[in-house]
């Protein structure tokens, strides 16, 4: 062994072998360069989204202005192209869905993680997972042939009866329109908003569940405590939702109706902008209309991004924390 | 114990809109799923017809996209997970992240206005493009997950051996986290399998066997779309036959990578 | 000339400094221990001598390190190459996630050493042979060296260490997670070892200084305290701090 040691290539002073050492510095430079590139890309990718979406839409944003965002009628024929309805739209059926996703999505992450024997958590979590994985045209196509019937012969009939003084819940009960729209996004967004709000309680240290059932709390006061500690985090999951909601295009334009209009009862058929793309973009006629159309892409993009982000934000205040 | 029946029924509740999901499909699907369903094209009303080139048409859509996606994601989440712990890769991360909220429509809308109009007419790859970009913000954040998760000691024994850092990275980190990164590429398969909205006006959608890059491409969840909202009661048999394959080779997926991660926890 | 011969050596995490003014040298072929309270330096010092502390971002180095007369601290120097002819063993074994063979065989491969496949089987063979191994495992060359024991890891992260061919190794706390059988053969293969190669090694375990070693250098709070013959460090050390630390006064 030691006689080997002079032909390897190594002599005093020296720290070069076979190869030349150039040779792995430049490897490095390459791969940080290439992995660089890469990340590079990503960030040019969104900024090309803006700059292509601007200019695409840059008629509709040059005729309406900001009128676009207020605008009440969409007229294509006449070439009037107001956003109103369809924020209208996006906006409540996105809140309807949250109001009903939200306490029951904390009620299931609560039960698997505080309350449910393990061996009945893991089975469950996964199947609430698998919810997400079901494609949303599936759910389109469920609630157009079940959601709907049951809702129209059952439910709005007997909301009617009970709660029918409300402007919410009156008008002809069809089975399509912003209830079964927000309904269907609830279950779409349920496990999304269980998962995070799983994470959070997942990552409270047992210390501090020991420390409170010590002073004498029970466990449900306990996992209120936990609760109100990780408030932001649960924000942050709620606001996910509200993203993943607003953004959902094809269960609900199979359902919501696709009228655009703007009125107080649930009953009623409403439009969102996702919805509206999906359905007038391959027929826009005209460089007026299908700009229009686009720049309700860019304001998708754009809230969806902000959403996104404020999301993300609470939510790594609560990772921070407990770290 | 009020709450716990509550919190319990919650989670039964849920788990139980899927069960019912599922089983209605299987329930509708099974009726209409035959041989000849599988392999004809879409025919009018009353002919019959199949799904048979909107399977091809998925396959292939998901294939180039995945050829794209796959690697570009494991590449960024390499760069986040490696050297990404700077400012820019900082910004990059949280890009990253909020790019998988953004609805994919909006990516449906993006690509028509940089491909398909440039070009002037509807293309699968158009839609591959599409896809490739819901897949790459996946891909990125588990692999820089699952690289995050090679212990530091194991690098430092391949440095100690004279490797430069590429090859620590390429030679022991990346093989070291493979499993778990080939399981997010497989759930971000699952996941663009799935989707309708960016392909609308992407890839269109089409009733014959294709596999021109630059013609309009059939996929499963279009043809789904199609059936679905039609008048007709035999297409939206036919659409919920669809549904069944679609719904199973996803389920499929989702099951195969639960338990591969399962043996590894 | 002293193989490694450090003067003036300060380290630094960030603001904290955690080396003071260390200068030490150590000869061809010998071994020497590096003794000393958890958190007083050994192994950051030993780190510095294959450039490992590098991978810390805040990590910042004063003084000189010369290996066989050349400053390894120069801007110039290959840390890759530096690394090859300084070999190291780890605290905790850290095989990689590949087979018995293809563990001892990388270093070599990614060096460029061996002429054909033939030549790398001979080395990896070598390699094992040297570290004890091969009779355990030659049958199973293929297999996952995560199947190995915890002693047998060890050695396998040794034949991975000699099969590049170094000159010298440095070894941290290298049976700290070994029982009592394994660790004796780590210490006979130490000694063994010591015929062909220089060897530093960090130990809490003062019997096992003085079983492997030839000089011992024990370190405190950073600073370099005593550095004197194994047998004398024990039996007569010029330095009381020494005397209490290795007659178990504190620690």
């Amino acid at each position: 062994m030691s006689s080997e040691t002079t032909d390897n290539g190594l002599s005093d002073g020296e720290f070069s072998v076979a190869k030349p050492k150039q040779n792995n510095i430049l490897g490095d430079k390459i791969f940080r360069f290439a992995l660089t590139v890469c990340a590079a890309i990503i960030l040019l990718i969104v900024l090309a989204m803006i700059a292509v979406m601007a200019q695409s839409s840059w008629l509709s944003l040059k005729e309406f202005g900001f009128g676009f965002l207020v605008g009440q009628v969409w007229d294509p024929v006449k070439g009037e192209f107001g956003a109103l309805p369809f924020i209208y739209g996006t906006m409540v059926s996105a809140i309807l869905a949250l109001l009903i996703a939200t306490p029951i999505s904390i009620g299931v992450a609560v039960f698997l993680v505080e309350q449910a024997p393990k061996s009945l958590a893991r089975p469950m979590a996964f199947l609430v997972e698998l919810l997400a994985a079901i494609p949303s045209v599936v759910y389109g196509l469920w609630a157009i042939f079940v959601l709907a019937p049951i809702l129209r012969v059952y439910v709005q009939p007997f909301l009617q009866k009970t709660l029918g003084f409300l402007p919410f819940f009156q008008g002809t009960a069809t089975g399509i329109g912003m209830l079964t729209g927000g309904i269907i996004l609830a279950i779409m967004i349920t496990p999304i908003i269980t998962a995070v709000v799983r994470d959070i309680l997942e990552a409270v240290p047992v210390t501090q569940r020991e420390a409170s059932l010590a002073l004498g709390a029970t466990k449900w006061e306990t996992t209120k405590i936990v609760l109100a500690n990780a408030s932001s985090g649960i924000a942050g999951a709620i606001v996910l939702g509200l993203g993943r909601a607003i953004g959902e295009t094809m269960a609900i334009t199979m359902i919501i109706g696709n009228r655009p209009q703007i009125s107080a009862s649930l009953f009623d058929p409403a439009y969102t902008i996702a919805s509206v793309i999906a359905n007038e973009f391959t027929e826009a006629t005209g460089d007026l209309y299908l700009s229009a159309l686009v720049e309700m892409g860019l304001i998708l993009f754009l809230v969806t991004f902000i959403v996104n982000g404020l999301a993300k934000l609470l939510i790594l205040s609560v990772a921070r924390r407990t770290a | 114990m009020i709450m716990t029946t509550l919190t319990a029924a919650c989670a039964f509740g849920v788990v139980a809109v899927l069960l019912l999901v599922l089983s209605y499909i299987a329930y509708q699907g099974i009726t209409s799923l035959t041989f000849q369903f599988l392999i004809e094209t879409p025919k009018p009303v009353g002919e019959g017809g199949g799904i048979g080139n909107a399977i091809v048409g998925s396959l292939i859509l998901l294939g180039l996209a995945s050829l794209v996606g796959i690697p570009f994601g494991i590449a960024v989440g390499t760069y986040l997970a490696e050297m990404g712990d700077g400012w820019f890769g900082t910004i990059v991360r949280f890009v990253a992240d909020t790019m998988i909220g953004i609805p994919s429509i909006v990516f449906g809308v993006f690509v028509y206005a940089l491909v398909v109009l440039q070009q002037g007419y509807f293309s699968t790859l158009a839609g591959c493009v599409a896809l490739a970009l819901i897949m790459i913000p996946i891909v990125t954040r588990t692999t820089e997950e699952m690289i995050r998760l090679v212990p530091k000691s194991m690098r430092e024994g391949a440095l100690a051996l004279g490797a430069p850092q590429w090859r620590v990275t390429k030679d022991i980190v990346i093989p070291a986290a493979m499993t778990g990164i080939a399981t997010g590429a497989m759930l971000s398969v699952a996941r663009v399998l799935g989707e309708t909205a960016p392909l609308l006006f992407t890839a269109f959608g089409s009733r014959f066997y294709n596999i021109y890059l630059d013609e309009p491409m059939a996929s499963l969840t279009v043809q789904i779309y199609n059936y679905a909202i039609s008048p007709f009661e035999e297409w939206h048999d036919k659409a919920w036959a669809a549904t069944l394959v679609l719904v199973t080779l996803i389920l499929l997926i989702n099951i195969i990578v639960r338990f591969i991660t399962r043996k590894k926890y | 000339m002293s193989k490694i011969s450090v003067s003036n050596l300060n380290f630094f995490y960030g603001k904290a400094q955690a080396l003071h003014d260390i200068s030490l040298d150590i000869p061809e072929r010998e071994v020497i221990a590096f003794v000393g309270p958890s958190g007083c330096g050994k192994s950051t010092f030993l780190r510095t001598l294959n450039r490992m502390n590098d991978t810390i971002p805040s990590a910042r180095v004063e003084g000189q390190v010369l290996i066989d007369g050349k400053n390894i601290y120069e801007a110039n120097t290959d840390v890759a190459s530096l690394r090859r002819k300084v070999g190291m063993v780890f605290q905790k074994s850290n095989p990689f996630p590949k087979s018995i063979f293809e563990n001892v065989a990388y270093g070599v491969r990614i060096n460029g050493i061996h002429k054909d496949k033939a030549d790398l089987n001979v080395r990896v063979e070598k390699a094992l042979h040297d570290a004890a191994l091969l009779d355990e495992v030659k049958d199973r060359m293929n297999t996952s060296a995560f199947g190995l024991s915890g002693g047998q890891q060890q050695r396998l992260c040794i034949a991975r260490a000699l099969a590049v061919q170094p000159e010298v190794i440095l070894m941290d706390e290298p049976a700290s997670a070994l029982d009592p059988i394994a660790t004796q053969k780590i210490e006979e293969l130490v000694v063994e070892l010591k015929k062909q190669y220089t060897i530093v090694i960090v130990t809490h375990n003062m019997q096992q200084a003085a079983r492997v070693s030839d000089r011992t250098a024990f370190f405190m709070l950073g600073k370099l305290v005593e550095v004197n013959p194994t047998q004398k460090m024990f039996t007569n050390p010029d330095e009381k701090l020494t005397e209490d630390y290795v007659t178990g006064r504190f620690g």
